[in-house]
């Protein structure tokens, strides 16, 4: 049993970080810290700007302000990095014209710490024949070529960027088993970003929430869902003092999720949420950032 | 060797879910004092979900003294489980069932009375957390 290097330890920290490209802003203003040894879960709708964070930490870009360490080092600056983190392109780049063989070989002989073992494991799982040419492949079994690449490597960092989207069930489950085993056995830090709340329930012990390419929650799963609570009850139910994330109408009734300062007045029903009714909620109102003086009208609005 | 079937959509908390099911073996005896559970990465492997859950059951489970962490070896059932708990059980049991008796007779169905319980657990729950939940909290950097 693997133990993680060091809980303190960050694995991936941004300082201000910005991405503009020539006629949008990409991310602005991003701080955050994943810790060494995290499964962190990058959320957000589409455009929020995930795979240009993802890209930023694996050196294919760089940041056009702030400053983003990856394992204590500068991505795409810092030569050694590149052997010490994988990451996996939504896109999934494999060359079409190599046999999976061939493709299974060019990382052997690419990565100094290939494990053999673990990546022609993965390619078995999927029956793929050796023989195949990427170019032939369904999506689904490019990814796990791309994911056995990846693996293979044994990164001390993996940067996913929606790896599952095109995997049937069986094969998303055996793969996320098989991340988690690697997590396990190698402490291996983790950034996996996905549009399928459910699939992160249950697997992430970290969340970044970025929204409009800025952050809007990064920390530990349990002691975000801690600090929420999804609260149901009839309509003009207080809410004062706590921050409102959320206020739906529902019927005659009232949900909302809040984080808590205090007592939550008599009548509601509370409960803590899921992660995925927690993301939901944020997702759903994007704009409220909730704050502890924040009263009901302005959350609403 | 034990195999955790984990239900996400549940509402359990993984790690509970753990600690009850090495519970429910521990108490049916399909685990016994000496045997071993599995790895994290085996749990993991099979389940699919993250490792630091599994070692948050196990930890639990050892705190509770029913298993013990052997460096480099994994991790082993240290005591069965019976049902020392049975008579403590058994009188809440019997005066759950009188009250339940009352709230039929008051008119209340199955459901009336499952939403009641679900409404005083959560209050009572709400209770006992509620000091502790100002001091503790989830990191939010908003922007």
């Amino acid at each position: 049993m693997g133990e993680p290097q060091s809980a303190t330890e960050s694995a991936v920290v941004g300082t201000g970080v910005g991405k503009r490209y020539r006629r949008r802003e990409a991310l602005r203003g991003c701080d955050f810290a994943i810790p060494a040894g995290a499964v962190c879960g990058l959320v957000g709708p589409n455009g929020s700007g995930k795979s240009t964070l993802l890209s930023l930490a694996a050196g294919l870009r760089q940041p056009s302000e702030g400053e983003l360490r990856v394992l204590g080092l500068r991505p795409g600056l810092d030569e050694e990095l590149r052997a010490r983190i994988a990451y996996v392109a939504q896109d999934k780049p494999l060359y079409p014209r190599l046999t999976v063989a061939d493709t299974l070989r060019l990382g052997r002989e690419l990565n100094p710490r290939w494990d053999e073992e673990l990546a022609a494991e993965i390619l078995r799982q999927g029956q793929l024949q050796p023989g195949s040419r990427i170019g032939q492949l369904s999506g689904g079994q490019r990814s796990r070529v791309a994911l056995a690449l990846a693996l293979g490597k044994r990164p001390e960092l993996l940067l996913l960027d929606e790896p599952m989207a095109d995997l049937d069930p069986l094969a998303r489950h055996q793969l996320m088993g098989t991340l988690m085993g690697q997590a396990a056995e190698h402490g291996t830090t983790v950034v996996i970003s996905s549009h399928i709340l459910s699939e992160l329930e249950g697997v992430i012990d970290h969340l970044l929430l970025i929204d409009g390419g800025r952050v809007r929650l990064d920390g530990p799963v349990d002691g975000i869902l801690e600090s929420h609570r999804l609260l149901h009850g009839s309509e003009g139910l207080p809410l004062d003092g706590h921050g409102v994330v959320e206020l739906r109408r529902t019927g005659r009734g009232s949900a909302a999720l809040v984080r808590p300062s205090g007592p939550i007045a008599e009548g509601w029903q509370v409960e803590t949420p899921s992660l995925e009714e927690l993301l939901l909620a944020y997702l759903r109102a994007p704009e409220a950032t909730p704050t502890a003086h924040a009263s009901r009208t302005e959350a609403a609005a | 060797m034990i195999e955790y079937r984990i239900d996400r959509r549940s509402g359990v908390a993984t790690y509970l879910q753990i600690v009850h099911q090495t519970k429910q073996a521990l108490r049916l005896g399909l685990l016994q004092p000496g045997d071993k559970l599995p790895t994290a990465r085996e749990v993991v492997e099979a389940t699919a979900i993250n490792p630091n859950t599994v070692l948050k059951a196990y930890r639990e489970l050892d705190r509770e003294g029913l298993v013990e962490p052997r460096p480099g070896l994994g991790t082993f059932v240290r005591r069965a489980l019976g049902n020392a708990d049975a008579t403590g059980d058994a009188a809440l049991r019997a005066e759950l069932g009188a009250w339940v008796d009352r709230a039929y007779a008051a008119g209340l169905d199955r459901e009336d009375v499952a939403a009641l319980m679900a409404a005083v657990l959560d209050a009572t729950e709400q209770r006992r957390s509620a000091a502790a939940e100002s001091a503790t909290g989830g990191r939010e950097e908003n922007t």
